[in-house]
């Protein structure tokens, strides 16, 4: 983990309110594994109190080699609308990588996995998809969307495996949500990033296999020292009963903590 | 020129990260090496485990935040088994915080807390705003706050910082009621109760409803009540709220600190405290000031 300002390299829109920066840096060295994050200071060079936090955005896809790595987010509050502002050559303020993201090595050799993401929880799963196909195992991707306006990175998940979109409207791929398609897909192994609903529908379909969630929530500090981000455990005779998202996840084993 | 002598607490500096921001120091010490800190005051601890409120715990504000976390922590025995070890190898002065329902068991935490060696200093954590019993309350009551400082002062081995909340009309009565009690010092202040609603559910953000405002939002408030007590009492105060940067630090001085914590900043960068810690000799020199301690309190002193 290092504190980094970071060179924009790309920076455009890719979908209604949906952003992509690609970032160079020796932070991109440190990344160990798809699923970790980035803890963003927007204004950071100016001292703005206004946002005041950083924001956590996760790691879509990295290139150790070359030092980049990108993000994919979506554009809400004044601190997300700020850094869509950064442009080209400008610096980025950022602490990272953070977090443990997916276990790959859970997907047994020469198998098939399954990756399932809903909105702003796509992103990450690209980067997983490249290093799962580095080992030679089969991805299936089911992405969820509301509408086609908001669709982003189609055809680089169709380059990996079989791709299946799904619209709350139909507009784009099949209408319907992610579930709807579990029964068509077979599979060693999960995971998946997406809002809570989506988790605790696929923790409750996914029982067979081993399934891998990525959680979101508030964060303070991002590192594991403040407490705000925490999930309790589903255990109640684990020993400490909680989990932090932000260093303990934020990918967990399904059903490891409390989903809310 | 940074050295700074209070009662328990021999200070190579007058930085120290605030407690509840900074944990047990184990995350932190990964990014830096503990040792550059004047102190290290650690999360409150309780006598029984406490796992604290639900999420969502942080609220973000203009220029601050809103947290309720609860005062989770693991329990007083389990942070002198597991956590005081590791810190006490920092070599760095901890100031170990404690928080309680009833009387008793602010006593008995402290009690324990005060017995352990690596522990310089106690802060009494009379003015939590996010516990349902004790925290806040026991900081409102000039009366109830008075006799919990005299207990616990009664018990421990080690001087007594009692932390201060903001959220009462009268401060130098409270400062002055714990003084009086035989607090050695005040930790202040703690943060000023707030919410934040959402405006999409049109529901309070916090799972807690309310939480406690932190950040620079919140210094002018602790640099007008640390002015008004530090020219009312004689023991001395460790001024915390929304600090940032060097120019901060020098403003509490001048209010009346005698040393400082810096909490959310910390949030928002890792680094801020040794950061601050190294530009303060310059920022001095610049002041023509050769020891902090002439500072303290030029605001008001003629």
């Amino acid at each position: 983990m290092i504190q980094e300002d970071m060179q924009v390299l790309e920076h455009q829109r890719i979908a209604d309110g949906i952003y992509k920066l690609k970032l160079r840096g020796q932070l991109a060295e440190q990344i160990r594994e798809p699923g970790q994050f980035v803890h963003v200071r927007v204004g950071g060079r100016s001292q703005s109190i206004a946002p005041l936090l950083r924001r956590p955005i996760s790691i879509s896809s990295a290139d150790s080699a070359a030092c980049t790595l990108t993000l994919i987010y979506r554009s809400g509050g004044l601190g997300t609308h700020l850094l869509s502002e950064s442009a080209v050559g400008e610096t980025v303020d950022v602490l990272g990588p953070l977090g443990h993201g997916f276990p790959v090595d859970a997907a047994p050799a020469g198998g098939n996995a399954l990756l399932v993401g809903g909105g702003v929880g796509v992103p990450p799963l690209y980067g997983l998809s490249q290093a799962l196909m580095s080992r030679g195992i089969q991805t299936t991707h089911i992405l969820g969307f509301r509408s086609a306006k908001d669709v982003f990175y189609q055809q680089a998940f169709e380059a990996y495996g079989e791709t299946y979109i799904m619209t709350e409207d139909g507009s784009c791929g099949k209408k319907g949500l992610v579930t709807d398609m579990l029964d068509r897909v077979s599979f060693d192994v999960a995971y998946a990033c997406g809002p809570i609903p989506m988790l605790r529908a696929l923790e409750r379909r996914i029982t067979k296999q081993p399934l891998f969630v990525s959680l979101e929530q508030r964060m303070g500090c991002g590192i594991g020292a403040c407490m705000a981000c925490v999930a309790r455990t589903t255990d109640p005779q684990d020993s400490k009963g909680y989990r932090r998202v932000c260093c303990d996840g934020p990918v967990f084993k399904a059903r490891e903590v409390e989903l809310c | 020129m940074l050295e700074v002598h209070l009662p328990g607490l021999d200070l190579k500096n007058p930085i120290m990260p605030a407690s509840g921001c900074f944990a047990f120091g184990a995350e932190y010490s990964t990014l830096y090496d503990l040792n550059v800190l004047g102190a290290v005051t650690i999360k409150a601890a309780t006598l029984a485990p406490r796992f604290g409120n639900p999420t969502p715990r942080v609220a973000e504000t203009p220029g601050g935040m809103l947290n309720a976390i609860g005062l989770q922590n693991p329990g007083v025995d389990q942070i002198i088994k597991k956590e005081l070890p590791r810190l006490a190898k920092e070599n760095v002065p901890i100031i170990a915080n404690i928080a309680g329902s009833e009387m008793d068991d602010y006593v008995t935490t402290a009690e324990k807390m005060s017995q352990q060696s690596a522990v310089h200093a106690l802060e009494l954590n009379i003015s939590c705003p996010n516990v349902k019993h004790g925290g806040i309350a026991f900081g409102t009551v000039p009366e109830v706050a008075a006799e919990l400082t005299a207990k616990v002062k009664a018990v421990s081995k080690k001087p007594v910082y009692v932390k201060l909340s903001p959220n009462v009309t009268d401060i130098v009565g409270m400062a002055e009621a714990v003084e009086a009690a035989g607090a050695d010092g005040l930790s202040m202040i703690n943060t000023l109760l707030g919410m934040r609603i959402d405006l999409r559910t049109q529901k309070p953000i916090l799972a807690n409803l309310t939480g406690g405002l932190s950040g620079p939002a919140i210094k002018p408030v602790a640099i007008r009540m640390i002015y008004e007590v530090s020219q009312k009492v004689k023991i001395p105060i460790i001024g915390m709220g929304g600090i940032q940067n060097v120019d901060d630090v020098i403003e509490f001085f001048l209010a009346g600190a005698s040393a400082v914590a810096v909490g959310t900043a910390n949030f928002v960068d890792p680094y801020v405290c040794p950061k601050i810690i190294k530009t303060l000799p310059e920022k001095l020199n610049e002041m023509g000031v050769s020891d902090i301690n002439d500072l303290v309190g030029r605001s008001w002193k003629k």
